[in-house]
């Protein structure tokens, strides 16, 4: 009787490990990747955030509204603080402008302009502007497993497939269960690491698991980079087509 | 001549009170000299540094590449037509290319600058180039300002960061090859020099440039498509920097001018008041009183004639003393990003000189002559009385 139960044991962990085996691998990295843009991307969304630039002397808190449609429009509305209360950011395409209610002008930031960092940030108007789909613009392999945060993670490691993308290579870590990334890192051409970006707070809403918190890094400057924490986020609301107007900035 | 013999001869009899007319009036001479030649040999050395690190003779700019708009540098990057290979072989034309880059210089600090690819055995500019040959790693060139700026040393690696064509980050470390000292900023400020083979590749732009140089002395090259920009051109911001500091000077020798002519003016007003007699004993022996107004614009004139020679005396071994040694300029002036150095060797030109005698000369006769005329008017008899007039 012991030695059938003991087979019992062993038969169920078997299976368990077998089931387990069989789900990793039976989902390709480029499937994996899928899943990933399906939880992360939305026909539409409207995101109350608050982000956090952590300065060498002190931080600095900001909070904005923005809506996104697709990949191509964009606009964010800064709330607070009072200094950068009513700057507007537009994107449409890949034309990005801004409206700064101080001087009453709507500028495109375009060339140079577009290194600069949003608000002092770790993050470039450029990275703000670069927000396709991860299966549209890179090929995945899987190069591993590894813990991030106590949870259980496949690394993928990601290969641009098409020109004109910013990062030529991506390492992801993304949640087994949930299957959203808990970190990424963003490298150059020539393999230096440019950014790195940890994941968090990862919540259920409206039926897929979201980052709630984000920590972007520029790996080369110093400092604890910037915190972007989602207070309110809302998928697939219609959106008022005003919203993305470049009259609507003024208003 | 005879009015002008009694004229030197008046004013010699006047003692103390001519030599410190013509104090002022020498010193005023020396001054607007020598300040001329400061501007003169600024501007001369200004514009030979230009063209010896900057311009060459010219320049062949591809159709979208505009020096004064930076939106246009993403796209200002082109093959070199075939119609120029020819001038590049001889070395008469370079090619440069200009791409935007990013530095990280440590302390987290972060800068915009431009990275610009120039053949290391280029000699159309003055550039020291030969430090880029080493091919083992890849290396740059910065100017002194940017050093300064950047914390950089000769032999220090900084991570630079950059875009290729097709709008992908890459980033490594460099290698400063050295640090080049140039007194034009604009081949200096925010930028980092490469071979510009390493920059081709490093981007993506395979046999492609922004301009090309023309070297100094050689003929331009049959336009084969792009924008021949030629040395006035170039240096047009430097000819408008000219006469905007003209204007400066005409304003501050009006000034010095006025001091000087407000004495002569002085002692030709009190001159006419203290020597009534004379003049009516004058016009009591046949000079008529247009001569004799004549007599006393002179006096006021001999004033700058005498200035003009001592001025020369004295001020001929100060200006040239000044010619050897220079004048030096602070520190801060590199920051201003006008092509200068740190001393200013002046420049004395024929014309100048010429120019500043007729202007002191002119304007003596004509505030002399302003008390002189109302000596037509006089009457003779209460004068020879000494009635004032």
């Amino acid at each position: 009787m012991r030695i059938i139960k003991i087979k019992t044991n062993q038969i169920i962990v078997c299976l368990v490990f077998s089931v387990i085996t069989v789900q990793a691998f039976s989902q390709s990295p480029t499937q994996l990747l899928d899943a990933v843009d399906k939880n992360l991307s939305a026909d539409s969304r409207i995101v109350e955030s608050t982000m956090v630039v952590h300065g060498k002397r002190n931080n600095r808190t900001m909070t904005s509204k923005s809506y996104t449609e697709g990949t191509a429009k964009s606009f964010s509305e800064y709330l607070s603080p009072a200094r950068d209360k009513g700057t507007k950011m537009l994107k449409l395409e890949k034309e990005l402008w801004l409206y700064s209610p101080s001087t009453d002008r709507t500028i495109l930031i375009s060339g140079h302009m577009l290194r600069q960092s949003v608000m002092g940030s770790d993050l470039s108007y450029e990275d703000v502007m670069d927000d396709r789909k991860l299966t549209e613009t890179y090929n995945a392999e899987l190069s591993g497993e590894e813990e991030v945060d106590g949870r259980p993670c496949w690394v993928l490691s990601l290969k641009a497939k098409v020109d004109d993308v910013a990062y030529d290579a991506q390492k992801i870590w993304i949640d087994r269960e949930r299957l959203v990334p808990l970190r990424q890192e963003l490298y150059a051409k020539s393999g230096q690491m440019l950014k790195r970006i940890l994941l968090s707070d990862v919540r259920q809403i409206d039926g897929r698991w979201f980052p709630m918190q984000m920590n972007y890094k520029d790996v080369l400057k110093e400092g604890d980079g910037t915190d972007y924490i989602i207070t309110k986020i809302e998928f697939n609301k219609p959106i008022p087509a005003y919203i993305f107007s470049k009259a609507g900035l003024k208003q | 001549m005879l009015l002008l013999k009694t004229a030197f001869k008046n004013i010699l009899g006047g003692g103390m009170r001519t030599w410190l007319n013509v104090a002022v009036l020498s010193f005023t001479f020396v001054i607007i000299v020598w300040f001329n030649g400061i501007t003169d040999g600024w501007v001369q050395e200004s514009r030979q540094e230009t063209i010896a690190w900057e311009t060459g003779d010219g320049q062949f700019w591809m159709p979208e590449y505009d020096r004064y708009d930076v939106f246009t540098l993403p796209d200002a990057h082109a093959p070199i037509p075939n119609g120029y290979r020819e001038g590049m072989a001889k070395g008469d034309l370079m090619p440069v290319l200009v791409v935007q880059g990013t530095v990280y210089p440590g302390g987290g600090r972060v800068m915009n600058i431009q990275l610009k690819g120039i053949p290391a055995g280029q000699t159309a500019v003055k550039l020291p180039t030969q430090g880029l040959a080493d091919r083992e790693e890849i290396s740059a060139l910065v100017g002194k300002r940017m050093a300064r700026s950047a914390g950089l040393q000769e032999g220090d690696y900084v991570m630079v960061r950059w875009r290729d064509r097709w709008g992908a980050f890459d980033a490594r470390q460099i290698r400063i090859a050295g640090v080049f000292d140039s007194k034009v900023p604009a081949v200096d400020t925010g930028q980092l020099w490469l071979d510009i083979e390493d920059l081709q590749q490093m981007t993506g732009m395979d046999g492609e440039a922004t301009y090309l140089i023309l070297s100094v002395g050689t003929e331009v090259p049959v336009d084969s498509g792009w924008v021949f920009k030629s040395l006035a051109y170039l240096t047009a911001d430097l000819d408008e920097m000219l006469a905007a500091n003209r204007i400066e000077m005409v304003i501050l020798f009006i000034i010095l001018l006025s001091v000087a002519l407000l004495a002569v003016f002085d002692t030709q007003t009190l001159s006419i008041f203290r020597r009534q007699k004379e003049i009516g004993t004058y016009v009591a022996l046949g000079m008529t009183q247009k001569r004799v107004a004549t007599l006393f614009t002179l006096e006021g004139t001999a004033y700058s004639l005498l200035a003009i020679v001592v001025g020369a005396i004295w001020g001929t071994p100060v200006l040239l003393w000044q010619a050897k040694v220079g004048m030096p300029m602070p520190d801060l002036i590199e920051e201003t990003g006008i092509a200068i150095g740190n001393v200013i060797y002046p420049i004395y030109t024929f014309t100048a000189i010429l120019w500043t005698i007729l202007v002191i000369v002119f304007s003596s006769a004509l505030i002399s002559y302003w008390p002189a005329r109302k000596i037509t008017k006089q009457n003779i008899v209460l004068s020879l009385k000494g009635k004032i007039l």
